[in-house]
């Protein structure tokens, strides 16, 4: 043990506010960081989505009360939104949500948070690594923000991004581009961070198949970041070259704007973006759903009392999954013209990577049977996650297969499906994974009666928000359109456009008794000691909330992580850390 | 047994995975390089196949100099070796001699290189002038801006970082392991770059 580090350990209680703080080494204050900062990232991108759904509601009618002068003429002149505005919002949207409020809440916060206490580790195998990690996705947070400030407002060519477009979009563009090298760069520290602190640092006894599952799905999503992120950030590099050193990597010979030939050299493939952000965008996918997976089959092993079913097969089924979710992209490209036999070959790629997402689900579902089931609020979120998931995953299959893809791209189908996944499903597994941990990280509990009202209307209204949306898409609405009233087909499904608004509006007040939760909980929740769910894994064994070094005495482990009413013992639970019987 | 509180395999390896936290990492990081570059490459087959008129590298570009910096990065991954060698048989004088040596051809790999970009501006080409001279000044730039970060790197070793030395000497090996692990996945992409971009 290197004498630097050891001095390091020493003196953290002697450093000053700032370095405990806010510049930590310490993964649970980085997760926490993390988890902080997305929260307020998810209410900004949903903030955007409300405006959205103002002018999808009410097409070109001004906005109500003060919003109608906030946004300067520029945006909102007489408050009604302009369709430059529309799109920034859209695309800010899509990208603030993904890549600066998911993926940091899942993985920067639980991840940090969680994992090393899991595997019985003091911290991750790089401190300072974790720290730079999130302060890069801080710059590339305000960076992202600060785009909206620029000439002509922020990206708007969708969180895509698809050149020629994007190339010769305004300089929102470049800060997008910008922003999202630092966001990748930060994902790449954290996954290798991650991947290290799994395989190096896990507690003696703590064999691969004693990981819990939580753990699994995170280390899989590492490689995904590790692996798919690159190809990203070559793209990102390319399109900023096109744009800023005037090159044709993404710009077809001959391309005409507005009526002039551009003085370009051309040469280029468009298409080529495509593949190269879908190369990274499908793995996305996985990187938004696996984590949340992880907390859903910790939150379900804890509150029915019994073991995961089929604990194994979820394990081989997340490997699969991440090792096919590499050579699905294409299926998001049906309709750019691609040959047939391409078409074919993602097609059955896409159909099978469905078998281990239904394994995991299946798992899951079955792990509720014959159990002894809490409906404390963590629970409640990770049941409906279950069915929420399903949708999401089910209404995909129509998407995957070409043929039925040709009705249905880049419709509000499509927005409802995704949505069912990521919304409905993942933020109501982080929400899981919030009241869950939430007693770890503070010592204390949130209220229950306040989560369950934050949880029954959360899940009236998710719904009221994203089912309609399946109708509109089949009945043909672009998803992109500024004013679907100017079509036909539009006009007749606007009633549920007021319907899905005022759903997405009663969604943000379902939140407040989150929010009073959240902060009164901090102060004023009753106070728990260190294992308050009476839970099996090593998180649960660490004071809390776990000090410096996590551990009192480093944890042994002596056997699987989900041993939950074994028979013969005397307590429900036998923790993983526990050596005699309980 | 460790005291709570230790990160360990800091400076001695895992009995499992048989490499310490930082030689992992290392790995990961390269592996992530290879898809960066990956990304590149596919790129230039991409657009390459796409045009029928792709030009052949070594008539537009310079390639007696390219094959020099060949030599002098290969050159360079010799003496990076012969640093960790150095470090091994216990010797920081010869350590610091050959990572030196490493610094210096690095920077001279920098200065044939500038030399080349400046004739190309000279005749007034640049990365706009076709998608050729794009993704060879792309591809290059990048992997300049990769050399520089090793000189950084190296540099930091070559003086405030050689400290470790004394206090712990595994870890300082093991941190000159990993460089060397950075420089040769350098070196490496120039020997893929060279025939690619020059030759074909």
């Amino acid at each position: 043990m290197s004498h630097h580090d050891h001095d390091h350990h020493g003196h953290h209680h002697d450093l000053p506010f700032w370095r405990k703080y806010i510049f930590s080494v310490d993964h649970k204050v980085i997760g926490v960081q993390y988890a902080v900062t997305a929260l307020l990232f998810l209410f900004v991108g949903f903030t955007l989505m409300m405006l959205i759904r103002w002018q999808l509601a009410f097409p070109g009618q001004p906005l109500p009360g003060f919003l109608s002068t906030l946004f300067g003429d520029a945006n909102a002149p007489g408050g009604i939104i302009l369709p430059e505005f529309y799109n920034q919002l859209g695309a800010m949207h899509g990208t603030i949500m993904i890549f600066l409020g998911v993926v940091p809440l899942s993985v920067g916060g639980f991840g940090n948070y969680v994992l090393p206490l899991q595997i019985g580790a003091p911290d991750m195998a790089f401190p300072k690594l974790n720290m730079l990690s999130y302060w890069v996705y801080f710059i590339g947070g305000v960076i992202m923000l600060f785009s909206f400030f620029v000439t002509g407002g922020a990206a708007q060519s969708g969180w895509t991004s698809y050149a020629p477009l994007a190339v010769i979009a305004q300089q929102g563009q470049t800060f997008w581009l910008i922003g999202m090298v630092f966001l990748i760069t930060s994902s790449l520290l954290g996954s290798i961070n991650f991947i290290v602190t799994t395989v190096q640092l896990r507690a003696d006894g703590l064999s691969f198949f004693r990981l819990p599952f939580f753990v699994w799905a995170q280390f899989v999503t590492s490689f995904l970041l590790l692996l798919a992120f690159p190809p990203l950030e070559t793209a990102g590099v390319l399109q900023l070259m096109d744009r800023l050193a005037h090159t044709s990597f993404f710009m077809p010979s001959g391309l005409v704007v507005s009526g002039e030939a551009l003085a370009i050299s051309g040469g280029g493939n468009p298409i080529l973006w495509q593949h190269l952000f879908w190369f990274l965008a499908h793995p996305e996918v996985y990187v938004l759903i696996l984590p949340a997976m992880g907390i859903v089959a910790e939150v379900i092993a804890c509150n029915t009392r019994k073991p995961i079913y089929g604990y194994k097969s979820m394990i081989y089924a997340v490997v699969f999954l991440g090792f096919m979710s590499f050579i699905v992209w294409a299926h998001h490209m049906y309709l750019v013209g691609m040959s047939t036999e391409m078409s074919a070959f993602f097609q059955v790629t896409t159909m099978i990577i469905s078998i281990p997402s239904i394994i995991i689900l299946t798992a899951l579902l079955l792990s509720l049977w014959g159990g002894a089931i809490r409906f404390n609020t963590p629970m409640l979120f990770a049941i409906a996650f279950l069915p929420m998931f399903g949708i999401g995953g089910l209404t995909g299959l129509p998407l995957g297969l070409a043929a039925s893809d040709i009705h249905l791209h880049d419709t509000y189908y499509v927005i409802g499906h995704f949505h069912y996944v990521v919304a409905p499903g993942t933020i109501f597994a982080l929400f899981a994974g919030i009241y869950h941990w939430f007693p770890k990280v503070t010592g204390r509990k949130m209220n229950e009666i306040l989560g369950k009202v934050h949880f029954f209307f959360s899940f009236i209204f998710m719904n009221g928000v994203f089912m309609p949306m399946f109708f509109q898409g089949l009945a043909g609405v672009s998803r992109r359109l500024w004013d679907p009233t100017q079509y036909a087909h539009g006009l007749s499904t606007q009633p549920l456009n007021v319907f899905i608004s005022f759903s997405a509006w009663g969604l943000a007040l379902a939140q407040i008794p989150f929010i009073l939760n959240f902060f009164g909980s901090i102060f004023a929740g009753k106070k728990v000691d260190q294992n308050p769910w009476e839970a099996t894994t090593l998180e649960w064994s660490a004071p809390t909330p776990p000090p410096h070094g996590n551990f009192l005495t480093p944890p042994v482990v002596y056997r699987g992580p989900y041993e939950y009413s074994v028979p013969g013992q005397k307590k429900d639970f036998w923790p993983q850390a526990m050596k005699e019987t309980n | 047994m460790s005291a709570p509180g230790e990160i360990r395999y800091i400076d001695h390896p895992h009995p499992v995975s048989g490499v310490t936290n930082a030689k992992l990492g290392m790995w990961c990081f390269l592996a992530s390089e290879i898809m960066l570059f990956g990304g590149f490459f596919s790129t230039y087959v991409l657009l390459r196949a796409g045009n029928p008129a792709w030009p052949t590298g070594s008539h537009l570009l310079n390639v007696p100099l390219a094959a020099l910096n060949t030599v002098i990065l290969i050159t360079s991954s010799v003496t990076m070796v012969m640093a960790w060698y150095s470090l091994a048989i216990k010797s920081l004088p010869k350590f610091k001699m050959y990572l030196g040596l490493t610094i210096l051809l690095a920077f001279a790999f920098l200065v044939v290189k500038g030399f080349e970009y400046g004739m190309k501006f000279e005749h007034h080409i640049y990365p706009a002038k076709n998608t050729f001279y794009a993704i060879y000044f792309t591809m290059t730039g990048l992997h300049g801006l990769h050399v520089v970060g090793g000189i950084v790197a190296n540099l930091y070793y070559l003086f405030p970082g050689s400290k470790m030395w004394e206090t712990n000497p595994e870890q300082f090996t093991g941190r000159i392991e990993c460089a060397g692990l950075y420089w040769h996945f350098v070196d490496l992409v120039w020997i893929f770059l060279f025939p690619v971009l020059y030759l074909l």
